[in-house]
């Protein structure tokens, strides 16, 4: 195989990995948008959801229904973080509100467990799961899965966006995120609002839980990926929907080269200088989103597309 | 209002430590703790074996009434694999009801961190098929055993199958594998016996590591294997690794019948998920699996009875066999402890002298019933481990695992010297003698 | 009536500025470390000194150091538990490679290691600020965990990469290993907590921990003051980290010993963080008092059913126990966002009245 096709090959699937990780980085920066909030326990309502989802279809419910219930559970769930939480922390620090989020996701971890079990489900909604082979002799290998996928979030950050920006709503929550009192003194109902936002980014865990779950079947690993969504938020912005996207594909892209022909070279480096043979640096991935994000927040302290930070005595 | 809801809060919490305080009881029975991980990302694997451990016991006190009349109790503590938690479960869990017999920390970390306590509370820490490989060597480790196999041991089996595979040892040479690992002591144990081994074929590998921080996310390594197409891949994984490994090697279309797993990652969990594509997906294995064997009508008793700690339908896959397995080889050694100290409550330090004489032949297997679910041993004082460590190999039908290969032994003779040289090594930095054996 | 804070004159600048100005206050903490020396070993048995005391000191020690770096310095840090890791395996290679030095010293030595790693990761926080930097600790968590795992240097060479905390002694008596008492574990570990209590209780009311608060509240306005911020946050970065790598040193010699990085892992930094807000922001006490809390809740849930023997599944107490913890840390962020240690002095203003309220 051609090194070039091989290159491409990584370069694609690090990027359709990096959507992947957008979709899940989306559900922060939503919150974070409207509320202030940086919430931990998006990575749980991704399990939460899809379990939620897969259990319903076990149940032999048709895939609409079961999806449909599954966004009404969500609303639910937003509506009782806004009403017995969020509601008492009003004009807390941000340190405590994010706390609170790690308590809900211990609380949502446990209480996802109690009620569907740990088991490990297997979930196929008729994503096509073959593959293509692209290049003169059929190199390039081209998951259809991952396409798909891609295509899948490309769409929900569009209609997202989109929602953003038209729709009365959309405003409405932009107001908040500028700044909590002003949009309460012109009228806004902010905790309304906040089990809007709540409910979208549950509808959007259970995307990103779909898709997830159809690759590596619905289990608790799935809520831990939310850890891979940091290092995207960082560099694309806490408060920039594009920012996640941008963000994630960097990161996907990066980290996929990194691993693949960053370590061995620094290796290769590493035993020509010290002698010795036979080291390996594999796993570079787990930390390479981190650092690079690090990097470059040095030069940009509020991400790619985060609103720039003014302070003031 | 604030205080009190804070007063109720504490109080509640106090309630609890309370508990703590008061936990003596002296029930009268063999009290065998099991420390379990019913929660967490690697549930899926660890609730099944503790299953099929407990359901074994549950059988036994319900068929005998007991070892020899002696009733076991039965007890489990959370760990979800995690080390320390797994600490904590074992030190409030050994005193308890008159003392723990043995303990299964179902953990290599948790086995780590408990060999020297265990070791210094005579109580005999029963690792089977994980914890510290070089523990087989019981003059150093007197209170840890490991049978029926290790790592190392393991390793040069699958080795072995492959060279089978392949027409010979001799055409391993210049053959490149591909191992894949969980980037935890568990993992990495087998290194040092694959070096060995492919120095000695002539093959070379690539080792892949998954860190476990994101085991889900596996894409580079198998875009890699796509590029160098090793002629096998081995792995050595754990938990939801497992699964996303097999799902991923069957997106790259690697050939399932040249993926083989250890016997820790070849389970209906791991399989599962990838589908289709999990079909031919192969893996090492030390005990038998399905429903089929005699025992089985003394458990579905178990279940008639209504004592099951499980669903009817749920039993009788590779863990919970495994499972079984364990407790089985357990009540043998309390009935060989007893036979020397007479039939009652024995202590750990007699179940000490249990498992290091326990002996079970083919016969003795054929009348527990159990023939083909579990391996013949036989233990002696320098040798945890087993006389003749070997493995099967069995693969995914899509349905079950189907066993596909008699025993396949294992090059002790590879094995043993590094087992004996890394336990002496452990001995010397430790300011350990050595007992004699002899 | 109890607790008197009125009639205490002071002649000196010297009394006016002591740790405890309030002789009550420092009788009730005289009493409470001689109870920690003598009492708690005398009526605690192995279970209560080995797995629950020395844990909870030790994790004392983390809490302490994050709350040095976040309650008072104000920059929030998700990286602990790579700088306990940090502690952990150079406490080790220490160790092993000069045998003849005392444990202690060795225990600080790691500390000091910590101290620089932490140096080194704390250079961002002059750019970076609030969650960002939150987010960038993780690549030390995430980078430095990696390294000590990947470079079986920092293990001797081990061939499981799990290597056992070697067997020291103190005054002959053996204070690391398992073979070592609780007593003397317990003890080993309670004086260095008390040592670092008091170092940092005098460190926080001194002049560089006013300018650690100056920093916190608005590290602009402070700048402007004349406080240097390079000075001021680094030396929070290496004081916190010092007291981190302590912690990690002593986890893995005196409590699981082993030196295991799955023991530092993310979650044991989110768990010092919740010590840090349960417990109380900004305070030497509530570090203590979280620390308590969050490693007993879910242990004393796990107690309340099997004790009671009620029949359930012990997934079911696991999920329960999960819930609870969630839940109870949602509620006491409601109840009182700034911990256990406002409740203290709650109660101790209660005290003063108590029990002829008007």
């Amino acid at each position: 195989m051609s090194e070039f096709w091989f290159f491409l090959e990584v370069l694609l699937s690090g990027l359709f990995a990096g959507t992947m990780y957008s979709l899940v980085a989306l559900g922060f920066v939503l919150i974070f948008k409207a509320s202030g909030v940086f919430n931990f326990a998006q990575g749980t309502m991704v399990l939460f959801a899809a379990l939620c989802f897969v259990g319903f279809l076990e149940m032999g419910w048709p895939v609409a229904v079961a999806a449909i219930v599954t966004v009404g559970i969500m609303v639910a769930w937003a509506y009782s973080v806004e009403r017995l939480v969020l509601r008492h922390l009003v004009n807390q620090a941000p340190i405590i509100l994010f706390m609170a989020t790690i308590g809900i996701a211990f609380f949502l971890e446990g209480f996802a467990e109690f009620i569907w079990g740990s088991d490990v489900h297997p979930l196929n909604v008729g994503i096509p799961n073959d593959a293509w082979f692209v290049g003169p002799e059929g190199e390039m290998m081209i998951q259809q899965f991952d396409l798909a996928a891609a295509i899948i979030a490309g769409l929900l950050v569009t209609v997202l966006a989109l929602f953003f920006h038209y729709t009365r709503i959309g405003r409405a929550l932009r107001a908040v995120a500028d700044d909590h009192q002003a949009a309460l003194s012109v009228g806004i109902p902010l905790n309304q609002i906040w089990v809007i936002v709540w409910s979208v980014a549950g509808f959007v865990a259970l995307v990103a839980g779909i898709i997830w779950g159809s690759r590596l079947g619905v289990q608790f690993a799935l809520s831990i990926i939310a850890l891979k969504a940091l290092p995207v938020l960082i560099l694309g912005g806490f408060t920039s929907v594009p920012g996640a996207i941008v963000g994630g594909l960097i990161i996907g892209a990066g980290e996929k080269l990194a691993e693949i022909y960053g370590a061995p070279a620094i290796a290769e480096l590493v035993s020509y200088m010290s002698g010795i043979n036979n080291i390996s640096l594999g796993g570079v991935e787990e930390w390479f989103a981190y650092v690079l994000a690090m990097f470059f927040l040095l030069f940009r302290p509020q991400g790619l597309f985060g609103e720039r930070i003014i302070e003031r005595v | 209002m604030r205080i009190r809801n804070l007063t109720l809060a504490l109080a509640g919490a106090a309630a609890g430590l309370m508990g703590l305080a008061g936990t003596a009881s002296a029930a009268e029975g063999i009290y065998i703790p099991n420390l379990v991980y019913k929660t967490g990302p690697y549930a899926p694997s660890g609730t099944p074996v503790a299953h099929g451990f407990a359901d074994y016991l549950a059988m036994i006190n319900l068929r005998d009434g007991g070892v020899n009349g002696v009733p076991i109790i039965y007890e489990e503590c959370e760990t979800g694999y995690k080390t320390d938690r797994g600490v904590e479960c074992y030190d409030r869990v050994k005193g308890e009801n008159g003392g723990a017999v043995v303990i299964n920390p179902w953990s290599t970390g948790i086995t780590y961190a408990l060999i020297e306590k265990a070791t210094v509370d005579k109580i005999p820490l029963f690792s089977i098929g994980y914890g510290r490989t070089s523990a087989a060597d019981g003059r150093v480790f007197p209170y840890v055993f490991n049978f029926p196999s290790t790592y190392w041991n393991q390793a040069t089996a699958i080795v072995r199958y492959i060279a089978d595979q392949e027409g010979g040892f001799d055409k391993l040479k210049g053959k490149n594998l591909g191992f894949v690992y969980l980037d935890h002591p568990y993992g990495k144990e087998p290194i040092p016996t694959l070096d060995i081994l492919a120095e000695k074929y002539g093959f070379t590998y690539d080792k892949y590591p998954v860190p476990p921080a994101s085991m889900t996310e596996q894409k580079s390594i198998w875009l890699q294997i796509r590029r160098s197409k090793p002629a096998y891949v081995v792995m050595w994984g754990w938990g939801a690794m497992n699964s996303t490994a097999v799902s991923e090697a069957a997106n790259v279309k690697y050939p399932m019948d040249k993926f083989i797993g250890n016997w820790w990652a070849a389970a209906e969990p791991d399989v599962i998920p990838a589908g289709d594509g999990a079909i031919g997906y192969k893996g090492a294995t030390f005990n038998g699996v399905g429903t089929d064997f005699k025992i089985y009508k003394d458990i579905n008793d178990l279940y008639g009875a209504g004592k099951g700690t499980w669903t009817k339908d749920q039993i009788g896959g590779v863990l919970y066999s495994r499972g079984v397995a364990t407790a089985a080889y357990i009540v043998e050694a309390i009935k060989t402890a007893q036979l020397k100290f007479g039939n009652r409550v024995i202590t750990g330090e007699e179940m000490q002298y249990g498992l290091e004489n326990l002996k079970l032949d083919a016969a003795a297997i054929e009348k527990l019933g159990l023939t083909g679910l579990m391996p013949p041993v036989e233990i002696t004082c320098a040798n945890h481990e087993g006389q003749n460590p070997a493995i099967k190999i069995q693969q995914w039908n899509g349905k079950v695992w189907e066993i596909k290969t008699d025993w396949i032994p294992a090059d002790t003779a590879l094995v043993r010297p590094l087992i004996e040289q890394d336990a002496a090594q452990y001995a010397k930095e430790n300011n350990i003698t050595p007992r004699s054996c002899s | 009536m109890f607790y008197r804070e009125a009639g205490i004159f002071k002649t000196s600048y010297a009394a006016d500025q002591a740790l405890f100005r309030i002789p009550l206050d420092r009788l009730f903490v005289i009493g409470v470390v001689v109870a920690a020396i003598v009492v708690v070993p005398l009526i605690s048995n192995e279970y209560w000194l080995g797995s629950i005391m020395i844990p909870v000191l030790i994790l004392s020690i983390a809490a302490l150091g994050l709350n040095i770096l976040t309650g008072y310095c104000g920059q929030v840090s998700l990286g602990t538990g790579a700088f306990m890791a940090a502690g952990a395996y150079m406490a080790y290679k220490i160790a092993t490679n000069f045998t003849w030095m005392p444990i202690p010293l060795v225990i600080v030595l790691g500390g000091l290691c910590a101290a620089s790693i932490g140096l080194a990761f704390g250079l961002p926080s002059l750019r970076i600020k609030g969650f960002y930097l939150a987010v960038t600790t993780l690549a030390a968590q995430f980078f430095l965990l990696w390294l000590f795992q990947k470079v079986p240097w920092f293990v001797n060479n081990s061939a499981s990469g799990v290597p056992t905390a070697p067997p020291r002694s103190v005054f002959g008596e053996l204070v690391t290993g398992a073979e070592a008492t609780p007593e003397a574990r317990y003890l080993f570990v309670l004086a260095f907590t008390v040592v670092l209590a008091v170092i940092a209780g005098n460190l926080v009311r001194g002049r560089i921990g006013r300018t650690w608060m100056a920093i916190r509240d608005m590290d602009i306005a402070a700048e402007l003051i004349g406080i240097r911020p390079l000075h001021t946050k680094l030396s929070a970065f290496a004081i916190s980290s010092f007291y981190c790598g302590v912690s990690g040193a002593l986890w893995s010699f005196c409590y699981i010993n082993t030196v295991e990085s799955s023991a530092f892992d993310i979650f044991r930094s989110f768990m010092i963080l919740f010590m840090v807000i349960v417990g109380g922001l900004g305070s030497v006490l509530g570090s203590f008092l979280g620390a308590f809390f969050i490693f007993l809740l879910p242990i004393a849930l796990n107690n309340v059913v099997t004790t009671f023997g009620l029949p359930i599944a012990t997934e079911t107490i696991s999920h329960i126990e999960f819930m609870a913890f969630g839940g109870l840390i949602v509620f006491f962020l409601i109840v009182e966002p700034h911990g256990l240690a406002r409740l203290w002095q709650i109660a101790k203003e209660k005290l003063r009245l108590w029990p002829f309220p008007y």
